[in-house]
């Protein structure tokens, strides 16, 4: 090990065909960007208008491209994972080593769940939450630029294996011990594995508090907590369960890493170490995890459903309480993971009951949502038919899990490929149908042009036809006794044929993805036709569509005052137009400063998760001065705040009018 | 396209789908559905009543939603949309009212299951029980008769219609021991020991497998399980003691260094209290090094 | 309508409260954690072989003595006194530095004696808890350095008492988790 380096050596270089391969079309892809940037003289552009934003909106969008370009990855280690599956039977290996495949599917856990899902529904939520609560930004823009940033930073960390060592974690998502400790994984997979998960989820915590504040306190005047929509709700939420659980993932991967750097004993299997208390810590987090990632697509859900049912909401509260339950529920039952470790019939039992009640509000959301359609005059737009696909997909997934909550049955059905084809349902079912009906119901608002219906329509179908495709077998699979994670397996199992078929299904949903690329492509390109003049493309219902597409930075020129739910609806059957200006004029308004301070300070934590990878002391010590540096120079800084004066403001809404 | 013809062919495609599917497990065996021992029976009637139960909260949403979904779209003429028609607030006791009572049901159901299916519970069985203790190693399972004195590495044989009592720990990362025809998954965790009790009802031979992952060999940790009658399994036990390889505890610190693939093989007597010396190495306080 | 300015407060403070409820979930977890693993020994020493409570005893008195001092110093940072407020911060980052010295003082003889956090699964929850609660109060001395070294330039501004606010809060959360540590480690470890 030298000073200057660490245990980084040449060796560590890539060698190997993926990793050269990762390395490269990372490279490429910088270079394209670069190229790009320099030809059209942009670097200047990007780096006011967009890496020193602390817009919302413009974070949310910067969180959306990230989620994407992840999903590709993502995307591309599940066709790994399957071309694996369906060679290697009997004779054959496949293409793949067990180490190298057992990476993959530990990267696309990760990545799956941290920077794709995550990604998707930070972005959907800074883009529309301040929007739907009548605010001009967050509580604290700059630390929402720097919440992206470390999540940037951890989604850069969990890739630069490639580059740097070669080797990811081969342990699965949540790295279990002891088979994630030093003794049975020496090399840096686990070790990058930590630092990403650790940065991005300090990015996530910080995220949390930030929408907590902003939900609780900057609400537009007479939007009382059961006046606010109903995606604001479930956001606010799904936000304070990262406030509640994120911190234990932070201890708890902190605790694994100081067994790996300094030798202790939390989880080692000797020396009075307990790998139990790792599964049940991880837990903790992670089953909450999964409602953090759903219960803001529920939100999008009920928007969706009232919005293109052009029906206000049926049971408002109800569905508060259901998301409220299923939130409190969710933190009670982080058991039921591991049923099959031998805690007593009683502890099972409890664990089993109380996930199955989990059941009865998710139950109830779905009553009311069709409830909500009785009567209604709906519409078919992209939106409805995600909802649609998710109601089809969920119920399915839905009572896979309620099944697996019986502890008796789990026996049968932990780990095996029918757990996977559960937790897929929900997490693509659920929370990514519900990421794709938040994109192309707010592309409008956001982009401030339409997206093709026709070309999103057919995605879907290609989506929902390749999802039964790709995961109906894994269901069957399972009751065949396949177990997850398997690099090979015997031909006499007569498990290939329904491991092909999985396959075709995710080509068919590849095409699915090409589609929806095409789709935006193609909406870009004709977005002259397709302008949202109006702001209020579908005859929306809450405030996001008063605001003009795309909106002004500041959101609103005036603050509406809101007097019921569905504050904009209402607003439009006031036949008395008299508009607000009239009212009080305009006024000043105080707007974040732009700020590069968040890429810096989550600059500094990327050296300092890399040096920590790589034992590198000088330069984590370094890091964490600049850290240091970067904080109490921000902290100090008293000029925030810039000022946009009424007169500016009065001249930019007049000039929209005019322009329309 | 007419929203009917949409139906139609999209039912088509999706039933089209799943004969395929079904036409695919033709000649496979579908282990939890197909039990071969007291245990996966049980558990497998679980797994079917609750899927039922679950099916009479589920089809009433899914026909809903698509009637609903035909019904009231926009283009329907005979539409009677009302803006502000609200259904009476009094459904949401229908609307909370039937997943509670599903899943009271469902509780109640799970309540005695899980007590009835404990899987460390002794079995009731004319038959004396036998105790097998298993090692999960890297990678590949030890299998401990500690009555017979004898051993076995991935393979194990018992007597049909009698009680077998599995008590299992590990040398290695913690693993999942899972025979799906003969019933569900327990854990084997270093320094403990987890208890697992089972029976087959029938002679044969069942698939068992490693369903937690734990390094490189995890595919490779398959082992069969033979199950036969009583005499043929003291015959077996015999000509097991009768060959000449001992598990010494030489010879089980070479096992138990990582190895993939392992065939089957045989031991014709086990050091005694091994499976407790291996527990132990992890729980005593004697500085010692972990691999 | 001036109206973001004046929330600011009401926002930063009710947000580092948050901050504060998160931090506390961690130290919950270290608890827990300690809970677990206090009787694994694992051959090695238990905490009534290694632990001194006059000593304990001693490193509480000082934190309580700091605690009070920042709740003073608060008092003058709201009647605007700008030197007393900086007296009385120095005086509780004098009290914070000896409490930490103390406590290095311990982990150091600790460690010599060969009873370092590798020693067993006990000594590894009891440096982690310990010593996160160590670093807090570390973090928080830095914090007072350049509040005061701001306080100096720029006098007690609106957004100074908004800061020492934030500041103090978390001093007092600090003494508050050590009654914990106080109580749960050497307390119950010792008697």
């Amino acid at each position: 090990m030298s000073i200057f380096f660490g245990n980084l050596s040449l060796s560590a270089l890539p060698h190997e065909w993926f990793t050269i391969g990762g390395t490269v079309s990372m490279i490429l892809m910088g270079l394209g960007v670069a190229a790009f940037l320099t030809y059209t003289k942009r670097w200047k552009w990007l780096w006011t208008e967009w890496l020193t934003a602390c817009d919302p909106k413009k974070i949310g969008i910067m969180y959306i491209l990230v989620a994407s370009v992840m999903l590709f990855r993502g995307a591309l280690d599940a066709a790994m994972i399957w071309l694996q599956q369906s060679l290697s039977v009997g004779a054959s290996h496949g293409y793949l080593d067990a180490g190298h495949f057992q990476q993959i599917f530990t990267a696309h856990g990760d990545i799956m769940v941290f920077f794709v899902t995550m990604g998707f529904l930070f972005g959907l939520i800074n883009l529309i939450v301040p929007l739907q609560i009548g605010a001009r930004d967050l509580a604290f823009p700059f630390l929402n630029s720097l919440g992206f940033w470390l999540y940037l930073a951890g989604a850069i960390l969990i890739n630069l294996f490639f580059v740097f060592g070669g080797e990811f974690a081969a342990t699965g998502w949540l790295s279990l011990p002891p088979l994630s400790e030093l003794a049975y994984s020496p090399g840096v997979g686990v070790d990058y594995w930590v630092w990403s998960l650790q940065v991005s989820g300090i990015g996530t915590l910080i995220g949390g508090i930030n929408f907590i504040v902003t939900i609780l306190k900057m609400r537009a005047p007479g939007m009382t907590l059961l006046k606010m929509p109903m995606f604001t709700w479930t956001s606010l939420i799904s936000m304070i369960l990262v406030v509640c659980v994120f911190p234990i993932l932070t201890v708890t991967i902190t605790l694994l890493w100081l067994d790996r750097y300094f030798g202790m004993h939390f989880f080692t299997s000797s020396f009075g170490g307990n790998p139990m208390m790792y599964v049940n810590l991880i837990w903790m987090w992670g089953h909450p995890e999964v409602y953090i990632l759903i219960l803001p697509a529920f939100g999008i859900y009920s928007e969706v459903v009232a919005t293109f049912s052009q029906k206000k909401l049926f049971g408002y509260v109800s569905m508060v309480i259901a998301a409220l339950l299923v939130a409190g529920l969710a933190v009670l039952v982080w058991l039921h993971h591991f049923f099959t470790m031998g805690a007593g019939a009683d502890v099972n039992a409890f664990f089993g009951i109380t996930t199955m009640f989990i059941a009865i509000p998710t139950g109830v959301q779905i009553y009311n949502w069709l409830s909500t359609m009785y009567r209604g005059k709906i519409t078919f737009s992209q939106p409805m038919h995600w909802f649609l696909g998710y109601v089809a997909t969920f119920t399915f997934g839905g009572m896979a899990g309620v099944l697996m909550a019986s502890p008796a049955a789990d026996y049968q059905l932990h780990n095996s490929l029918f757990l996977v084809a559960h937790f897929h349902t929900m997490v693509i079912g659920g929370a990514l149908f519900g990421i794709f009906a938040g994109i192309t119901y707010w592309f409008p608002k956001v982009t401030g042009f339409k997206l093709n219906e026709r070309l999103g329509k057919l995605a879907f179908w290609f989506w929902i036809v390749g999802f039964f495709v790709s995961f109906v077998p894994l269901y069957i699979l399972g009751f065949m006794g396949a177990t997850r994670r398997l690099d090979h397996y015997d031909a006499s199992l007569g498990w290939q044929p329904l491991f092909i078929t999985a396959g075709v299904g995710l080509v068919i949903i590849s095409f699915g993805v090409a589609l929806q690329v095409w789709q935006i492509v193609m909406s870009f390109i004709s977005r002259k036709q397709n302008l949202d003049i109006t702001g209020d493309p579908w005859n929306g219902r809450t405030l996001e569509w008063s605001t003009p597409s795309p909106p002004p930075a500041y959101n609103f020129a005036i603050i509406p005052t809101v007097t019921d739910r569905d504050a904009f609806w209402e607003m439009k059957q006031r036949i008395n137009t008299d508009t607000e200006t009239d009212k009080h004029g305009y006024t000043d308004i105080h707007m974040p400063k732009n700020t590069g301070m968040g890429i810096y300070l989550a600059g500094f934590v990327f050296i300092f998760g890399f040096a920590m990878v790589w034992h590198i002391v000088w330069l984590a010590i370094v890091s964490l001065i600049g850290c240091v540096v970067c904080i109490i120079i921000r902290s100090l800084d008293d000029e925030v705040e810039y000022t946009l004066p009424a007169a500016e403001v009065e001249k930019m809404e007049k000039l929209k009018t005019g322009y329309l | 396209m007419k929203p009917k013809y949409k139906f139609v062919i999209l039912t088509i495609l999706f039933s089209l789908i799943a004969f395929f599917l079904l036409w695919l497990t033709k000649n496979s065996n579908i282990a939890v559905l197909n039990p071969k021992g007291l245990i996966a029976a049980s558990e497998r009637r679980v797994i079917v009543t609750s899927l039922l139960l679950m099916l009479l909260a589920v089809v009433p949403a899914l026909t809903m939603l698509f009637l609903f979904a035909y019904r009231f779209r926009a283009s329907n003429p005979k539409n009677n949309y009302n803006p502000n028609y609200s259904l009476d607030s009094r459904m949401q006791i229908l609307w909370w009212g039937l997943p509670i009572a599903v899943i009271l049901v469902l509780a109640v159901l799970t309540f005695k299951s899980v007590h009835q299916l404990d899987p460390f519970k002794a079995l009731n069985s004319p038959n004396r029980p036998l105790t097998i203790q298993v090692v999960a190693l890297n990678w590949k399972w030890l299998f401990i008769y500690p009555e017979q004195n004898i051993a076995t590495v991935n393979f194990i044989q018992i007597p049909q219609k009698t009680p077998i009592h599995f008590e299992l720990t590990a040398d290695a990362p913690m693993n999942l021991f899972w025979v799906p025809q003969l019933g569900g998954q327990m854990s084997a965790m270093q320094g403990m020991s987890t208890q697992l009790n089972l029976m087959a009802n029938e002679a044969g031979e069942y698939n068992g497998s490693a369903s937690e992952i734990n390094g490189k060999g995890l595919a490779g940790m398959r082992f069969v399980v033979k199950a036969a009658s009583q005499e043929d399994f003291n015959s077996w036990a015999q000509s097991v003691k009768n060959s000449s390889k001992p598990l010494s505890l030489e010879t089980y610190s070479k096992l138990a260094e990582p190895s993939e693939n392992n065939p089957k093989a045989l031991y014709s007597s086990v050091e005694s209290d091994l499976f407790k010396s291996v527990m132990m190495k992890y729980m005593s306080g004697e500085p010692e090094k972990s691999e | 309508m001036p109206e973001i300015h004046h929330d600011t407060t009401e926002k930063v403070s009710f947000g580092f409260w948050v901050y504060l409820m998160t931090d506390l979930i961690m130290f919950a977890v270290l608890f827990a954690a300690f809970a677990v693993l206090r009787g694994n020994t694992f051959g090695g020493p238990s905490g009534a072989q290694l632990f001194s409570l006059p000593f304990a005893l001693t490193e509480t008195l000082i934190l309580l003595t700091s605690s009070f001092t920042c709740g003073l110093a608060m008092v003058f940072a709201h009647r605007n006194d700008k030197n007393k407020v900086t007296a009385l911060f120095t005086i509780t980052s004098l009290l914070g530095t000896a409490f930490l010295a103390m406590e290095f003082t311990e982990f150091h003889r600790l460690i010599l004696e060969g009873n370092g956090p590798q020693r067993s699964a006990f000594l590894s929850s009891f440096f982690t808890l310990v010593g996160t609660h160590g670093l807090h109060i570390a973090v928080g001395l830095l914090w007072i350095i350049v509040l005061i070294v701001k306080i100096w330039k720029t006098n007690l501004t609106s957004a100074n008492i908004r800061r020492l606010t934030c500041l103090s809060l978390f001093w007092h959360f600090l003494d508050l988790v050590w009654i914990f540590i106080f109580t749960i480690v050497y307390l119950m470890g010792t008697i």
